[in-house]
């Protein structure tokens, strides 16, 4: 349930789900955001659930924060048993030429890299949230042996394809982008796809993902 | 059949074409985009005839120069431009907010924004551009958008797909004014700073810095102390937030912003102030002013008021 709904700006909302970072509160975020998706609400232009947050946005010519915040308040939370996803598994190569930060993470872990791939390889993930770049799919939760910080310094270009993991998330860099996770691998399969406009994103909210650990020739073969 | 386009004979500095932007699609990491300053995008297209959201040229600092092949067809351009128009025979400076017309091998050169940073190039009539989720708008960051989703480029073409057929001239007085004031509300980790911070926040002068483009504008300046955390668990932004992440220098978010941060948000700009927000130039000196919601509610209607006004007057 939502536990408080305030202002962001003069033409958002802003709802909070309560601290915690888990599956159960992330599912409950996801509900709200299909529900009110489902239902179409005037003046409503964007939602943005996120772990425990779900940011709807609107047009202040059509609506404002009081009127909207009674209708957020009042709505019928759609019952989604299983919420509709599916299995997704995503092939990733772990050669030098991809694996960028697997030497930060051996020192900073004190965990070889073939523990390192163990424990992340052939896991069940969960996709919490999509976006900060078009399709980018936060992943939860990484096993408790691999959790490190971003780097100190952002780097200015990160790879299309990379799969990085910071804290308890793993993440894929859908196209080029700035960024500072920890860069483990890449996967060659395109993740997000401008071109189909109903379902750009390979990975949704809610949907679980397993990693595969493939070798260079496959990777390089893969879209043959 | 002519074919009517333009050449683009200098691309300038980030031309690209907007319309109003992109909805419901922050979920999955798509931001709004469109014109950074809506009522001179509006002004653009009332001035050559077109319907409000039809696409137009967004440049910034310097704009492009184009070179025109086809029937006679209107244009106007708008903001604080220096733009001049080059026919055959003579060179005709131009005037922002007036309609003028084009021949066959006539150009258009935008020489510079003065004193702000967006101008806008309306064509009477419609550009044959790639439209996604419905809208033209360019996000060079996912390559979303007409031209590819990239900016406009050397020697390439405009091709126009739709010449209006009612060519009266129309005109405009609009002077675009700088703000200095800054209307915000307070964010929602407003209490992430000290008592220090919030003063740094609203009682010291922040200048614009040369970082700053369509996607955010930094600034810089006394920095912002923060007491509890300089990361929060990452959550949606949208337009307006301002973000203080561990250096102490804000940033805030604008069109092409990324849809999910990891920063406290230590206020939000009201959407009154928006469009004068965009149009300041690295160097500039701003001041953050707290309003209340109901405040901004009613900045926001007089705004809107105001530009619903100027189109009228068209």
């Amino acid at each position: 349930m939502i536990k408080n709904i305030s202002n962001l700006g003069d033409a958002a909302l802003y709802c909070d789900f309560g601290q915690e970072v888990n599956k159960d509160t992330n599912t409950q975020v996801i509900k709200y955001f299909k529900s009110i998706q489902e239902k179409n609400i005037q003046g409503i232009n964007n939602l943005t659930p996120s772990y425990n947050k779900l940011i709807v946005s609107f047009d202040l010519q059509k609506t404002n924060f009081q009127n909207l915040k009674k209708e957020i308040e009042d709505l019928d939370i759609i019952n989604i048993k299983n919420l509709s996803s599916k299995k997704v598994e995503i092939p990733v190569c772990c050669d030098e030429d991809f694996s960028l930060d697997i030497k930060r993470l051996e020192e900073k872990l004190k965990l070889s890299r073939e523990k390192i791939y163990e424990n992340f390889f052939d896991k069940e993930f969960f996709c919490y949230m999509t976006g900060f770049i078009a399709g980018m799919p936060f992943l939860g939760d990484l096993d408790k042996n691999l959790r490190a910080k971003r780097l100190e310094t952002p780097r200015v270009k990160v790879p299309k394809g990379s799969v990085g993991v910071t804290e308890q998330f793993a993440n894929i860099y859908t196209f080029e982008s700035p960024g500072g996770w920890n860069i483990i691998g890449n996967t060659p399969i395109n993740i997000f796809d401008s071109s189909k406009e109903t379902s750009p994103n390979l990975i949704n909210p809610g949907d679980l993902i397993i990693f595969k650990k493939i070798t260079k020739d496959q990777y390089l073969n893969y879209n043959d | 059949m002519i074919k009517n386009y333009f050449k683009v004979l200098r691309a300038g500095i980030n031309t690209t074409f907007q319309d109003l932007g992109r909805k419901n699609l922050y979920h999955i990491g798509i931001p709004f985009s469109g014109a950074m300053d809506k009522r001179n995008f509006l002004i653009a297209n009332k001035l050559v005839g077109n319907d409000y959201n039809l696409p137009v040229i967004e440049f910034a600092y310097q704009g492009p120069q184009l070179k025109y092949f086809g029937d006679q067809i209107n244009i106007s351009v708008t903001g604080d431009v220096k733009f001049l128009i080059k026919k055959k025979k003579d060179t005709i400076d131009g005037i922002c907010y007036k309609t003028f017309t084009l021949e066959n091998e006539d150009e258009i050169d935008i020489l510079s924004t003065n004193k702000s940073v967006y101008g806008y190039l309306s064509i009477s009539g419609e550009v044959d551009v790639k439209y996604q989720w419905s809208s033209c708008s360019t996000n060079t960051k996912a390559n979303i958008g007409a031209n590819n989703g990239k900016k406009l480029e050397l020697n390439q073409k405009i091709n126009i797909s739709r010449i209006n057929e009612n060519t009266n001239h129309k005109s405009l007085k609009y002077i675009n004014t700088k703000i200095e004031n800054i209307r915000v509300l307070k964010g929602t980790n407003f209490d992430y700073f000290s008592q220090k911070g919030k003063d740094t926040f609203f009682e010291k002068e922040f200048a614009v810095s040369k970082l700053s483009d369509r996607m955010g504008m930094r600034l810089e300046g006394p920095k912002i102390e923060n007491i509890v955390d300089t990361n929060i668990k990452s959550e949606g932004l949208i337009k307006g937030v301002i973000q203080v992440p561990a250096d102490g220098n804000p940033i805030i978010m604008l069109s092409d912003h990324g849809t999910i941060g990891g920063y406290p948000k230590i206020g939000v700009v009201i959407s009154a102030d928006y469009d004068k927000l965009v149009q300041l130039t690295p160097g500039s000196k701003v001041k953050f002013k707290e309003v209340n919601l109901s405040s901004a509610e009613t900045f926001f209607k007089l705004y809107d008021l105001e530009t619903q006004n100027l189109i009228s007057q068209i």
